[in-house]
Order: structure tokens, then C-alpha cells, then sequence
């Protein structure tokens, strides 16, 4: 009984993505027409063919994916490298920027957009890669997860490294990363996913269709086409396909990144 | 020794320059700078007059920030408990399915929450249009009439919110999920042994250890609720008559439409203060709660 219900339950929560699906693959006369039913009927690619030749959405792929991979890669190297050091080292001021990256998990960064669009412009950022990247760069969680982790490897390890004469940054990157390959593909995958999905800041940072992110880009596919619903639909699921389906490969990790990344498993 | 000690600690500065470079540009500066813009007159580019608190003063006589504000409220309403009670419904339920069946359900739940925020609103839009929307016969069903969901006052902020909820309620279940898996195995063992019932070991187990969890969760959502703008833009822009204008397009309108960077930065500070003040809440709360 509470297998059938949990089973209906998930059936109305997919119901959106299946019949966006529908709706892409019928021709547009269909989509509109009051015979169409629920079940897939036709198999039409021609609005698929159009966002993908006739829209800029492989421009946009371009941007997001250049975007989210420098995000991922910087985030990730950035991140361990403070991580290592509020870990691993002592130093003056060490207890204050632990505190500074706690604390910045709570800033409201969609309070900073004002100011962080007059810095972009300032520095002629706006348009560009850079000032798409630049803001999305500080990500604490990753700090804090990776510090961690980091805590947890035992210090004779360490020791070892040391009398061997080996140096902090060989410790880091020949000892304590490999150590943790497993969180920092979990990591990875959850920073690139949700660079991916940046919407607001890409949003008032590009200006020029050329440069939109997908999930910027494929606002403006209605407006220039007017409303063609099978069309719409089929550029979103092209623009949600790289994430989607990097979750389902990735999903243990995914799962994991998740609950690690929000202190509830460590 | 000591030229060891220094090199120890220039090697330390190199590791975490390259983030609080990073942080201080991006971060700390933007952030004393709207503080300072909100006490001018400065469009969005360029430089203004020092006006003192003219901006606030305004603000606090502006009938549209009230009904951002109230907006905001009745949002966090329309989410945070529902999303929070949804989430454990559908993690309960997930929990008690077993291998790849519960692999494919949870997938399911949680899918729609890796979507960008464009492509949820379009599904959306299509879902519900006015005229050949899949829902709009079940709307029909209930009110005798289709209703042009985003365009009507009291239908757009439930519509956006049942949306969101929607779209990020997989993260919520996938903590709940954790939480349960936290829970010993053993503890219900021995509560059922001592004969308890099925309500028992949810009332006496479940939700007690469950509930850091819980307050993880709420205090999470409020915080997330409160910076409600992508999907309100998306789908209603902030309309009809303001009935879905929230804080964060407030801020949005005044600096990019209207090119009051002054202005913009000191509804900015307020919706600033208003969450690093929750932030500040929950994080007592989660440690009150027995947490790091």
C-alpha cells in the first residue's frame, strides 16, 4: 500500500520533465491541437534540429561549460590550498580567516549584486568570462569540507613526509589530495553543477546574447521565436541535459556531495 | 629555527592568498561599497552626491519596499514548513523501499533540483499556460474556470511557491535521508522487542534524533526563501499589481531598470542585515541543538 502510493507520488513528481519530453518531440501543430493525449505519439526532431542550428544554444553550451569548468577547477584549487593551510599550519591570523570563512557562508551574495556589477564594469569585465567567474569563485563550503577531511589524515603521515624532506605544497598535492580523490570528485561535481545553474548573476553580468550562459540563454529563445511550446521545451531539455545526466552517472556522488557538503554525514 | 618559523608561515600566506585575494575583491569590497552607495545619490554607473540617510528615510516611506516585504513573508510562508513536512513525508517513504528501487524513487525526487531555474519556469509556464496548459483542465475542474495562473493576484505567489518546492525539495529529502540513516538500527530493534507500536518508535525514535536534522533543514529553507528572485522574474515578473514584487527584485529594478545605485544599495543593506540576522539565529539555533 505505501509502495503504491510512494510509486504515485513519484510519477506526479516526474510528470513536468515526461511531458516536456511529449511536448518536444510532437510537431508544434500538434502540441496545440485537442486530440494530443498523455502518451508520446510522435517522434518529431524538428525542434531539436532548430535549437540546436537555428538558436545560439551552441554558443551557449560553449560559455557554460568554459565557465563551470575555470569555476570548478579554481573553486577546487583555491579551496584545498586554504584548506591545507587552516589545517595543516600555524600562522598568525589563522583562527580570524577560519572565522571569516564560516562567517561568509552567510552572506547573501544576491544582497552584493549591485556593487559587484559597478566593480565587473569598473574593471571592463562586463560581457566577459571573467566577470561571469570572478563572483562565483568563493565557495566555503568546500574550504570547510576539505579542511575536514584534512584534519582526519593522521599526523604520522605528515611526519614521514617531513623527515624525508619533503615541503608543505609536496605534502599537499603528493599526500593529502590523493588521500582525498573521493571527496574532491564529489566536490567537483556539485561545484560544476551549481555553476551550471547560476542563474542571476550571468543574468545581469551578460548583456550580449553571444556571451548568456544556457540557463541566461534559453530565456530569450521564446522572445525571439515567440511562443512555439515544442521548441521551448525541447531547449530546455537540452539546456538541463549535461547536469541531468551527470547526476544519474555520478548520482552515489552526488548523493554524497550533498550530505557531506551540508554537515548532516562526515 | 627561526628562519624555519618564517618560511612555515610565508609558505602558509601563499596557500590562502590566492583565496582571501579572491575574497576581499569580490566579497569585502563589494560589500563596503554598498554600505557607502547607500548613503548617496549615484546612478548605477558613475558617482553620486553623499545624501546621508536620505535613502533609508525613503525606504521607510516607500509603500512598494512594504509590499516587498510582506511578499517575502508570505513566500517563506507558502515554503518553509510545507517543503520541510514534504520532505520528510517523501523520505520516510524512500527510506523503507529497498536497493535499486529506492535508488530510482530518490533519483526521481531529487532530479528536478540539478535543473537550472529557466528550464523549471519553462516546464512550468508550458504546464500551466492559460491556453493549452495539461493542468489548466484540472484548474477548470476546481475553480469552473481556467485561470491565467501567473497573471492573477492570489494564484501567482502559491503557483511560484508549489513550483520551488517542486524543483528544491529532492535536497531537502536527500538530508532527511541522511538523518534516518544516522539512526541505529539497534534502537528500533530494542523498541520493538518492548513491544512498541509503529507510532511509538516514530514518536519516541525517529523524531527526536531527527530533529537537528529538521531544524537544518527550516532554518536552511528560510534563509534560501528570503533571496527569492529568479523564479518570480522568470514567471511573473513581480506582477500583477506587485503581488509577487519581493525584496531582491526591488533591488534589481532600482539599480538595472531604473539606475538608482544609491537607492538600490540600501534596499541591498537592508535584505543584507535581514538574512545575516536569520543566519545568525540559525546558527545558534543548530548549535543550541547540539551541533558543532
Amino acid at each position: 500500500m505505501l509502495l503504491v502510493i510512494t510509486l504515485t507520488a513519484a510519477a506526479i513528481w516526474i510528470f513536468p520533465l515526461y511531458w516536456a519530453f511529449v511536448t518536444s518531440i510532437r510537431d508544434e501543430s500538434h502540441v496545440v491541437s485537442s486530440d494530443a493525449g498523455l502518451l508520446p505519439d510522435m517522434l518529431n526532431l524538428t525542434a531539436y534540429s532548430d535549437a540546436l542550428f537555428n538558436s545560439n544554444l551552441l554558443t551557449w553550451y560553449v560559455n557554460s561549460i568554459g565557465t563551470s569548468i575555470i569555476i570548478t577547477v579554481t573553486v577546487l584549487i583555491t579551496g584545498m590550498m586554504c584548506a591545507y593551510a587552516l589545517s595543516q599550519m600555524r600562522f598568525p591570523g589563522r583562527r580570524a580567516l577560519y572565522a571569516v570563512v564560516l562567517a561568509s557562508f552567510m552572506i547573501p551574495t544576491q544582497a552584493l549584486v549591485v556593487t559587484q556589477f559597478v566593480l565587473m564594469n569598473d574593471l571592463g569585465l562586463v560581457n566577459t568570462w571573467a566577470g561571469i567567474i570572478l563572483p562565483q569563485l568563493i565557495v566555503p563550503v568546500v574550504i570547510i569540507v576539505y579542511k575536514q577531511f584534512f584534519d582526519a589524515v593522521p599526523k604520522e603521515m605528515r611526519e614521514a613526509v617531513l623527515l624525508d624532506g619533503g615541503g608543505e605544497y609536496t605534502l599537499l598535492f603528493k599526500v593529502y589530495l590523493p588521500l582525498n580523490w573521493g571527496i574532491t570528485t564529489a566536490l567537483a561535481i556539485i561545484t560544476f553543477i551549481m555553476a551550471w545553474n547560476q542563474f542571476f548573476w550571468p543574468f545581469l553580468v551578460t548583456t550580449s546574447e553571444n556571451m548568456m550562459t544556457i540557463p541566461v540563454g534559453i530565456t530569450q529563445v521564446r522572445d525571439t521565436f515567440g511562443v512555439n511550446y515544442a521548441r521551448v521545451m525541447a531547449v530546455a531539455l537540452l539546456g538541463a541535459a549535461p547536469v541531468a545526466i551527470a547526476y544519474l552517472i555520478f548520482q552515489k556522488k552526488v548523493t554524497e556531495a550533498v550530505m557531506i557538503s551540508s554537515g548532516v554525514k562526515g | 629555527m627561526i628562519t624555519n618559523r618564517r618560511k612555515h608561515i610565508v609558505v602558509a600566506m601563499t596557500l590562502i592568498a590566492p583565496f582571501v585575494f579572491i575574497f576581499a575583491l569580490v566579497f569585502l569590497y563589494p560589500t563596503l561599497k554598498m554600505v557607502e552607495l547607500s548613503f548617496t545619490n549615484a546612478p548605477l554607473i558613475g558617482s553620486g552626491e553623499w545624501v546621508g540617510l536620505d535613502n533609508y528615510r525613503r525606504l521607510f516611506n516607500d509603500n512598494l519596499f512594504y509590499t516587498s516585504l510582506k511578499n517575502n513573508g508570505y513566500f517563506v510562508l507558502l515554503t518553509v514548513v510545507p517543503t520541510t513536512v514534504i520532505a520528510l513525508a517523501i523520505a520516510l517513504a524512500v527510506n523503507r523501499l529497498a536497493g535499486s528501487m529506492q535508488a530510482l524513487v530518490l533519483a526521481v525526487f531529487f532530479l528536478p533540483y540539478i535543473l537550472p531555474v529557466s528550464v523549471v519556469t519553462q516546464i512550468w509556464a508550458w504546464m500551466l499556460d492559460f491556453q493549452f496548459g495539461i493542468l489548466q483542465p484540472l484548474i477548470e475542474w476546481v475553480t469552473g474556470k481556467p485561470v491565467a495562473v501567473f497573471n492573477h493576484p492570489s494564484w501567482v505567489m502559491p503557483a511560484v511557491a508549489s513550483i520551488t518546492i517542486w524543483w528544491t525539495n529532492g535536497f531537502n529529502v536527500l538530508l532527511f535521508i541522511a538523518g534516518l540513516r544516522n539512526i541505529s538500527p539497534d534502537l528500533y530493534e530494542a523498541a520493538a522487542l518492548d513491544g512498541a507500536s509503529r507510532r511509538q518508535l516514530f514518536m519516541k525514535i525517529t523524531w527526536p534524533l531527527l530533529w537537528p536534522v529538521t531544524a537544518l533543514v527550516l532554518t536552511l529553507q528560510l534563509i534560501l526563501q528570503l533571496k527569492l528572485f529568479d523564479q518570480v522574474y522568470l514567471l511573473s515578473g513581480g506582477g500583477p499589481f506587485n503581488s509577487s514584487y519581493v525584496l531582491l527584485m526591488m533591488v534589481y529594478r532600482e539599480a538595472f531598470q531604473l539606475n538608482h545605485g544609491g537607492y538600490a544599495s540600501a534596499v541591498a543593506v537592508i535584505l543584507f542585515v535581514l538574512i545575516m540576522i536569520v543566519s545568525v539565529l540559525q546558527f545558534q539555533l543548530l548549535r543550541i541543538g547540539g551541533r558543532k
